[in-house]
C-alpha cells in the first residue's frame, strides 16, 4: 500500500492544516478538529452543522461556506467524531436561530450526535437532528442498523443550506432537509477495496474482475459480489435498486459521485448511461452532480444518487452557493 | 477492592487492549469497518494519560471508572466511544463515594452498566453485539455471589461467561450496528465488541484478584 502520508496517527490534523491553509474562507480549529465559516456564526440564521468519519472528502469540511454548512466536524478516518467536536461546533456557529445536526445513519454517527445535542440543550441551544438514510443496497428493517446516509447527504447539505440561507426558520430548515432525503435514494458499487490508514491494508479483497454491487462509503460489504460487466448493465443494476424502491418519473437531480479512485471520464460515461436509463423510464435529468463529492479514500467505483425534485427543491438547488467543493451563481 | 485496585484494571485493560489490538481490527474488518482496536487502543491510551493528570480527583473506585468513561466518550467516537464510555461512567455513577467496594457493590455496577449500554444503543442479547458478553458475565457473577462462591470463584465465573459470551456470537446473525448490513453474511465471525468486552472484563478479573 502506497499513501501520501507522514504517519498514520496524524493523518486527519496534517490534512485539516492543509485544508486551513488552501482555504482562507474556513476557519479551521486543528486541535478540536472543527472547520466553521470565518467570520463566526451569521444573526438570527439557523446554523448547519455536519459530521462523520474523515475519507469522504470533500464531505463535510468542503462544503462549509455560504449557501450550505456553517460548520463541519471530521472525525478520524472512517469513525464518528466525538460529542466534544459536535457541542464546540454548535456552540460556534449558534446565532440565535438554533442549530440543525445533519447525520449520516450510522450508530456512532447517531449515538455520539444524540449526546451532543443533549449537551447543547443544556446550553440553552436548540438543537434538531435530521438523519440521513438514501442508500436502497441494504435493507430497512427490524433486522438492520437502517439504511446507511450516502450521496444524499451533499443534496440536503446544499438544499437545506440555501433555505437557512433565506432565513427560514429552524422547523422549516429541518423539513426541507427530510423531505430531500425522503426524495433520495442511492446505490453504490466498488471495482477496489479503499485503505484505512491506520489499518494499511485493503478493507476487503475483490477479485481482478469482481465487483461489489451495493458497497458502502466505509468499504462495507453491499449486497453481492458480481462479474465486472459493461458500465451500461452497472448502471441499470443501481438504478433497478433505486426504481424498485421509488420512481424515477419527472424532473430529477441525478449525482453521479466517484468513490475516490474513479477517473472522470468513467464517472461522465457512468453518467450518460445513467441519463439513458432514466430517460427510459419517464424521468427527466433536470439538474445534474458529477464528480467526486462523497468519496471512500482511494476506492475506485461509482454511486449513483436520484432526488425527485419540486419546484421548491430546484430553486434552492440553484440558489448561490460559495464553498470550497461546491460553488454557482455567487 | 479499592481505588488501587480498579486503578490497576484499568491500566491493565489498556494495556490487553494494545495487546489486541491489530486481532480486534481484524475482526472488525470482516464485518464491520476495520477500526475497533484502533479506535479503544487511541482511547485507552487516552484514559491513561487522564488517569494520571487526575490522581487527586480518582481516589475512589467510582471516580476511576467515571474519568474512564468521560475520557472515552470524548476520544474514541464511533460506536463503541458512547457505548463503553456509558458502561463506565454508569458503573462508577453505581459504585458512588465508596472507598471500598464489595463483590455485590461490583455486580451492581455490572448491571447498570449493562442497562447503559442497552438503553443507549437498544441492543438485545442475541443481536451479535457487546451485549452478548456482558449480559451472561453480569449474569453468572451475580449469580455466583448469590450461591455463595467464594470471590476467586465467582471472579472466574464472571471471565468465563464473557468469554463463552463473546464466543457465542460466531454464529449469530448481527442485528444491530454496522454488521447488521451484512445479513446472513455476518454469520461464523467473532463479534470484536463482544471480544473486546470480554477482555476488559478479564482484565478486571485479573486485577481484582491480585488485588486481594
Amino acid at each position: 500500500m502506497k499513501k501520501l502520508i507522514n504517519s498514520p496517527e496524524t493523518v486527519v490534523t496534517d490534512a485539516l492544516e492543509g485544508v486551513a491553509a488552501a482555504h482562507p474562507s474556513l476557519s479551521v480549529d486543528v486541535e478540536n478538529k472543527v472547520i466553521t465559516r470565518v467570520g463566526g456564526p451569521t444573526p438570527g440564521k439557523v446554523g448547519l452543522v455536519s459530521g462523520g468519519g474523515s475519507g469522504h472528502e470533500p464531505l463535510h469540511g468542503g462544503f462549509v461556506g455560504y449557501g450550505m454548512l456553517d460548520a463541519a466536524c471530521p472525525g478520524e478516518v472512517f469513525t464518528s467524531p466525538v460529542p466534544d467536536q459536535m457541542l464546540l461546533a454548535t456552540q460556534a456557529v449558534n446565532g440565535g436561530a438554533g442549530v440543525l445536526h445533519i447525520v449520516k445513519n450510522y450508530t456512532g454517527d447517531v449515538l455520539n450526535f444524540q449526546m451532543a445535542a443533549e449537551m447543547a440543550e443544556d446550553d440553552g441551544i436548540e438543537v434538531v437532528p435530521v438523519v440521513i438514510n438514501d442508500d436502497v443496497a441494504v435493507q430497512d428493517s427490524l433486522y438492520t442498523a437502517g439504511r446507511r446516509g450516502t450521496g444524499a447527504t451533499v443534496l440536503v447539505e446544499k438544499i437545506a443550506g440555501a433555505l437557512a440561507e433565506e432565513g427560514a426558520d429552524l422547523a422549516a430548515v429541518a423539513a426541507v432537509a427530510r423531505e430531500v432525503n425522503e426524495r433520495s435514494r442511492s446505490f453504490g458499487v466498488a471495482l477496489s477495496s479503499c485503505v484505512v490508514p491506520a489499518a494499511g491494508k485493503p478493507t476487503f479483497e475483490l477479485g481482478e474482475a469482481e465487483v461489489e454491487l451495493g458497497i458502502g462509503i466505509h468499504g462495507e460489504p453491499g449486497r453481492t459480489r458480481a462479474a465486472l460487466t459493461p458500465s451500461r448493465e452497472l448502471a441499470a443494476v443501481a438504478l433497478d435498486a433505486i426504481r424498485a424502491d421509488m420512481p424515477v418519473g419527472g424532473d430529477l437531480l441525478v449525482m453521479v459521485n466517484g468513490m475516490g479512485g474513479t477517473p472522470l471520464i468513467e464517472l461522465y460515461l457512468v453518467f450518460n448511461e445513467v441519463r439513458k436509463y432514466l430517460e427510459a423510464h419517464g424521468g427527466n435529468v433536470a439538474r445534474n452532480l458529477v464528480g467526486n463529492y462523497i468519496t471512500s479514500l482511494e476506492m475506485q467505483g461509482f454511486s449513483v444518487t436520484v432526488c425527485q425534485l419540486t419546484d421548491t427543491l430546484t430553486r434552492l438547488w440553484d440558489a448561490p452557493v460559495d464553498t470550497p467543493a461546491l460553488r454557482w451563481g455567487r | 477492592m479499592d481505588a488501587e485496585v480498579f486503578r490497576a484494571w484499568i491500566v491493565s485493560a489498556a494495556g490487553v487492549i494494545e495487546a489486541n489490538r491489530d486481532h480486534l481490527t481484524q475482526l472488525d474488518a470482516a464485518i464491520g469497518d476495520a477500526d475497533h482496536g484502533i479506535n479503544l487502543s487511541r482511547g485507552f491510551t487516552a484514559v491513561l494519560g487522564a488517569l494520571d493528570a487526575a490522581e487527586a480527583k480518582t481516589a475512589t473506585p467510582g471516580a476511576i471508572l467515571t474519568l474512564t468513561g468521560n475520557t472515552l466518550i470524548s476520544k474514541v467516537g464511533g460506536a463503541s466511544g458512547p457505548l463503553y464510555g456509558t458502561a463506565f461512567r454508569r458503573a462508577g455513577k453505581a459504585l458512588g463515594g465508596a472507598a471500598d467496594v464489595d463483590l455485590a457493590a461490583l455486580s451492581a455496577a455490572l448491571d447498570a452498566a449493562l442497562a447503559g449500554v442497552q438503553q443507549l444503543g437498544a441492543a438485545r442479547e442475541g443481536d451479535k453485539t457487546m451485549v452478548d458478553a456482558l449480559a451472561p458475565a453480569a449474569r453468572a457473577f451475580s449469580k455466583a455471589i448469590a450461591a455463595g462462591a467464594s470471590p476467586d470463584d465467582a471472579l472466574s465465573v464472571l471471565v468465563e461467561a464473557a468469554t463463552a459470551g463473546a464466543a457465542a456470537t460466531v454464529p449469530m446473525q448481527a442485528l444491530k450496528g454496522r454488521a447488521s448490513y451484512l445479513g446472513p453474511r455476518s454469520v461464523g465471525h467473532e463479534d470484536p465488541g463482544a471480544v473486546s468486552t470480554a477482555l476488559i472484563l478479564g482484565a478486571l478479573v485479573g486485577a481484582a484478584q491480585a488485588g486481594r
